[in-house]
C-alpha cells in the first residue's frame, strides 16, 4: 500500500469553518518575517559602453550609485559588481548591480558573451556548493544569483545587432532576460512601433526566450498582459531635474523640448519600474530559483553522473546513487591496483628472463674461453716438450762431441808421447 | 565680392573656381594699374566669367563615400543633403544574417541639375561595415575600392587617348561616429587610420538628437582630443585668404571650431513654427534639421556642397592621388631595376632610383679622383 493510496483513502476534502480561526494571518506572518530579514535582489546590466546602464540604474532606484565612466579600449569584456543596502519605508533591500565593462567595443566580439555566462554560472555554482554542504546555512546565505538581466539594445531603429542576438541566445536559458531600448529619445513614435515589432519578431524567429511577466495571478494578470505587449521597453534615463509646470521632474533638456523620464507618453520608464520593481520582483526571484537554477543544477549533477532513475527506470534516491557511485569508485580503485600489480609482476618476470639469458650467455663465453685457454696451454706444453727434447739431445751431442774431443786429445797426446818416446830411441 | 550663402547648393562650384582665379587676377591687375599712369582697358577681367561659362557647360562630378555602422542614419542624411531619395528599394538585413556579414560596396549615381549647373553625383555606400560579430579588417574592401579607383585613373591618365577620362576617385568620405558612447571606439580609430591617407575623411557625430547641447560639446571635445592622440589625419579646411571679407572668415572660424559636426537627418517634412520643414516629430518637440541651434546639418551642407566641394576634389587630386601615384611608380621602377626584361606598362620617366652597378662605378671613379687629388696635393706640396 503506497503513500498515495493512504492519502486518497483519507481524502483532502474542503471543510467549512464555523468561526474565525485566524490562520488568515499566515501571509502577514510571512511578510513580517521577510521584512525583518530583508530582501535581496541582483540585477545584471548588459550593454555597450556609454549606452546608459549606470544612468538607468540611478534613475530606477532614485539614487546615485557613483559609477565611473569606462573606456572604449578594454581588451576583453569584464563584469563589475557592486552591492548596496537600500531602504524604503521599513523594507530593506540588498541590491547588487552587475555591469558589463567593455561590452561591444572589441573588434572581434565572438567571445564577448563568455565572461557573462561564466559569471552567471559561478553564482549558481556557489549556491549549489552551499546546498550540497553537510553543515549548511541557506537562510543566512547571501544569494548572489542574478534575478534579472536588463539587455540594453542600441537605438538604431532598424533591428537587433548581430552581437545582441548571439548574446541573448546564450543567456536565455540561464537568466531572466528583459530587453530594453536604451536612449529612446532618439526614436520617433512611428519608428519606435516598427522597431519594437522588428525586435520581437527577430527574437521569436531565432528562438530566444525572454522573460514574460506572469499571468497566473489574477490580481496582476491584466496589467502584466498589457505590459507584455509593450516589450521591449523604450527607456530614457536621467538624474537631472527640471522644473516642468510646477513640479521638479527628472528630465533631459534639448533645444527643441524637454523629455520627461516619468511621462508615459515620452518613454516607457514608468512601465519598466512598475514591472521590474513594483509588481514582479518576487516572481523574478522565484523564476531564477525554480527554473534557471534548477536547470543548472540538473545539468551539473548529470555531468557528474547522478541520475534520478536507474537503467530499469526505477526511481533511485540520492543516497543510493551516492552509494553506487562510491562502490563504483572503490571498485575502480581496486581494479587499478590489481592492474598495476599484474603489470609489476610481469615486468619482474621479464627482467628475470633477461637476466637469465645474460647469465647463460656469459657462462657460454666463459666455457669457451676456458677451452681456448686449455688448448693454448696444451700447445705450449707441447712446445716445451719439444724444446726440452731438443735441449737434451743437444746436450747429449755436446757431451758426445766433448768426449770425442777429449779422446782425440788423449790419443794425440799418446801419439806424441809415443813419438817422443820413439824419437829418442 | 559674392557671398557664398546667397546661392543654393552646388551652383557655387563654378563660382568657387572662378573666385580663386578672380582674386589672384585682381591682385595682379591692381599692381599693373598702379604701375601704369593711365588706366587702359585690356579685357582679361572677364576671365572668371569665361571660366564660369565653360565649367557650367562641362558640368561637375563628385564622389561621396558614406561609412559607419548600420542604423547611424547615413542614408537619411544623404537624402537630406541632396533633397532626393536614393534608397527607395533598399533591403535591410536581419541581425542573424549580419553575424558573418562582409562589407559590400554599392554605388548610386545620379545626375542632378540646378539653375543650369549639372552635377554627376556618385554616392558610395558601404553596407555591412562594423555589423559582423568579428570586424577584424572590415575596412579592407573599402580601401581596396579606393585604390582601384586610383589605379583606374592612373591607367587612364597614362593612356594614349585621354579625351574622356572618367574620374571615379572618391573625393570625400563621411564617417559616422555613434553618439551613444563616450568617444571613439577601436573600430572607429582603425577605420579612420586605414583611410586617412587615401581619402578626405570627414568624421560626423550621427543621430545628434540624442545628445543635449552640453553632451554634444563634451563629445566633440573628446573626439577631437582622441583624433589628435591617435594621429588620425582628418580633412583640414584650408586657411582663409587674408583679404576675404569678415563674414566669410567668421563662418570659416565657426566651422573649424564645430568639428566634428553633429548631424541629424530626416526624410520627412513636418510643420514647425508655421513652416513646412524637414524634421523629426517627437512628443516633446520637433527637431528641425535645418535649424542651426538644433544641429550642424546646415554647416555640413554648406561645407560639403557650397564652399568646399572643389577643395575636397583638389586635395584628392593633389595630395591623395599624387601620393598613390608616386608610391605606385616607385614600386614599379624598383621592380624594373630588379628585372630588366619587364617593360613599363605605362609611359613614365624612370625615377633616379639608386642601382647597385651604377653605385659601384660611381664609387670607383670617386676613389680614382680622390687618388689623383691626393697625388696632386702631394706633388704640389712636394
Amino acid at each position: 500500500m503506497s503513500s498515495s493510496d493512504v492519502a486518497r483513502q483519507l481524502g483532502a476534502h474542503p471543510l467549512s469553518l464555523s468561526g474565525h480561526v485566524g490562520f488568515d494571518s499566515l501571509p502577514d506572518q510571512l511578510v513580517n518575517k521577510s521584512t525583518c530579514q530583508g530582501f535581496c535582489f541582483n540585477i545584471l546590466c548588459i550593454g555597450e559602453t556609454g549606452i546608459g546602464k549606470s544612468t538607468l540604474m540611478d534613475t530606477l532606484f532614485n539614487t546615485n550609485f557613483e559609477n565611473c565612466e569606462s573606456s572604449h579600449f578594454e581588451p576583453q569584456v569584464k563584469l563589475r559588481a557592486q552591492t548596496y543596502d537600500l531602504q524604503e519605508s521599513n523594507v530593506k533591500l540588498r541590491l547588487t548591480v552587475v555591469n558589463t565593462v567593455g561590452f561591444g567595443d572589441q573588434m572581434n566580439k565572438q567571445d564577448s558573451y563568455q565572461p557573462v555566462v561564466d559569471y552567471i554560472d559561478r553564482q549558481y555554482e556557489t549556491y549549489l556548493q552551499e546546498e550540497l554542504k553537510i553543515k549548511r546555512s541557506l537562510h543566512n546565505y547571501h544569494d548572489s544569483r542574478l534575478h534579472a538581466c536588463l539587455y540594453f539594445i542600441s537605438p538604431s531603429g532598424h533591428s537587433l545587432k548581430s552581437l545582441d542576438l548571439l548574446t541573448m541566445k546564450k543567456l536565455d536559458s540561464k537568466v531572466n532576460i528583459i530587453p530594453v531600448i536604451a536612449k529612446a529619445d532618439t526614436i520617433s513614435k512611428s519608428e519606435l512601433h516598427k522597431f519594437k515589432l522588428k525586435i520581437m519578431s527577430e527574437l521569436v524567429s531565432n528562438g530566444v526566450q525572454i522573460y514574460q511577466f506572469p499571468l497566473d495571478d489574477e490580481t496582476v494578470a491584466k496589467v502584466n498582459t498589457t505590459m507584455n505587449g509593450h516589450l521591449p521597453f523604450a527607456v530614457v534615463g536621467s538624474t537631472e531635474e527640471m522644473m516642468v509646470g510646477n513640479k521638479m521632474v527628472k528630465a533631459r533638456q534639448y533645444p527643441w523640448g524637454v523629455v520627461q523620464v516619468e511621462n508615459e507618453s515620452h518613454c516607457d520608464f514608468v512601465k519598466l519600474r512598475e514591472m521590474l520593481i513594483c509588481v514582479n520582483m518576487e516572481d523574478l526571484r522565484e523564476q531564477t530559483h525554480t527554473r534557471h537554477y534548477e536547470l543548472y543544477r540538473r545539468c551539473k549533477l548529470e555531468e557528474i553522473g547522478f541520475r534520478d532513475t536507474d537503467p530499469e527506470s526505477k526511481p533511485v534516491s540520492l543516497q543510493q546513487t551516492y552509494e553506487a557511485k562510491r562502490t563504483e569508485f572503490l571498485g575502480e580503485l581496486q581494479r587499478r591496483e590489481e592492474e598495476m600489480r599484474q603489470l609489476f609482476v610481469q615486468r619482474v618476470k621479464e627482467k628475470e628472463a633477461e637476466l637469465k639469458d645474460a647469465e647463460r650467455g656469459l657462462q657460454g663465453r666463459f666455457e669457451q674461453l676456458k677451452r681456448l685457454h686449455a688448448e693454448e696451454r696444451g700447445a705450449l706444453e707441447e712446445k716445451r716438450r719439444v724444446l726440452e727434447e731438443e735441449q737434451s739431445s743437444f746436450s747429449k751431442r755436446r757431451a758426445a762431441a766433448q768426449l770425442l774431443q777429449a779422446q782425440n786429445l788423449n790419443a794425440n797426446g799418446k801419439k806424441d808421447k809415443d813419438r817422443k818416446n820413439s824419437g829418442f830411441m | 565680392r559674392m557671398h557664398m550663402t546667397n546661392y543654393d547648393n552646388f551652383l557655387s562650384l563654378p563660382l568657387s573656381l572662378s573666385r580663386s582665379l578672380s582674386l589672384s587676377l585682381s591682385r595682379s591687375l591692381s599692381l599693373f594699374l598702379s604701375l601704369s599712369q593711365e588706366k587702359q582697358y585690356v579685357g582679361f577681367a572677364t576671365l572668371p566669367n569665361q571660366v564660369h561659362r565653360k565649367s557650367v557647360k562641362k558640368g561637375f562630378d563628385f564622389t561621396l563615400m558614406v561609412a559607419g555602422e548600420s542604423g547611424m542614419g547615413k542614408s537619411t542624411l544623404v537624402n537630406s543633403l541632396f533633397l532626393t531619395d536614393l534608397y527607395k528599394d533598399r533591403k535591410l538585413l536581419n541581425a542573424e544574417e549580419r553575424i558573418n556579414q562582409t562589407v559590400e560596396i554599392i554605388k548610386h549615381t545620379v545626375d542632378i541639375e540646378e539653375k543650369g549647373v549639372k552635377l554627376k553625383l556618385t554616392i558610395v555606400d558601404t553596407p555591412g561595415f562594423g555589423d559582423a560579430v568579428n570586424n577584424n579588417e572590415c575596412w579592407k574592401p573599402i580601401t581596396d575600392y579606393i585604390d582601384q579607383q586610383f589605379e583606374q585613373y592612373f591607367r587612364d591618365e597614362s593612356g594614349l587617348n585621354r579625351k574622356n577620362i572618367q574620374d571615379n576617385r572618391v573625393h570625400c568620405c563621411l564617417y559616422f561616429i555613434p553618439p551613444f558612447g563616450h568617444g571613439l571606439r577601436p573600430v572607429d580609430v582603425e577605420f579612420m587610420k586605414a583611410l586617412h591617407e587615401k581619402v578626405n575623411v570627414v568624421p560626423l557625430i550621427a543621430k545628434a538628437d540624442c545628445l543635449t547641447p552640453n553632451e554634444i560639446k563634451k563629445l566633440k571635445d573628446r573626439v577631437r582630443e582622441e583624433i589628435e592622440r591617435f594621429g588620425i589625419k582628418v580633412y583640414q579646411f584650408p586657411e582663409c585668404d587674408s583679404d576675404e571679407d569678415e563674414e566669410f572668415k567668421q563662418l570659416d572660424k565657426e566651422l573649424k571650431e564645430c568639428c566634428p559636426l553633429a548631424v541629424i537627418g530626416s526624410n520627412t517634412v513636418v510643420e514647425a513654427r508655421g513652416q513646412r520643414v524637414r524634421g523629426r516629430l517627437y512628443p516633446w518637440g520637433i527637431v528641425e534639421v535645418e535649424n542651426q541651434s538644433h544641429c550642424d546639418f546646415v554647416k555640413l551642407r554648406n561645407m560639403l556642397i557650397r564652399s568646399h566641394m572643389h577643395d575636397l576634389k583638389d586635395v584628392t587630386c593633389d595630395v591623395h592621388y599624387e601620393n598613390y601615384r608616386a608610391q605606385c611608380i616607385q614600386d614599379m621602377t624598383s621592380k624594373l631595376t630588379q628585372d630588366n626584361r619587364m617593360e613599363s606598362p605605362i609611359p613614365i620617366l624612370p625615377l633616379s632610383t639608386p642601382d647597385v652597378e651604377t653605385d659601384r662605378l660611381i664609387k670607383m671613379k670617386d676613389e680614382e679622383v680622390n687618388c689623383y687629388v691626393i697625388m696632386g696635393n702631394i706633388t704640389y706640396i712636394g
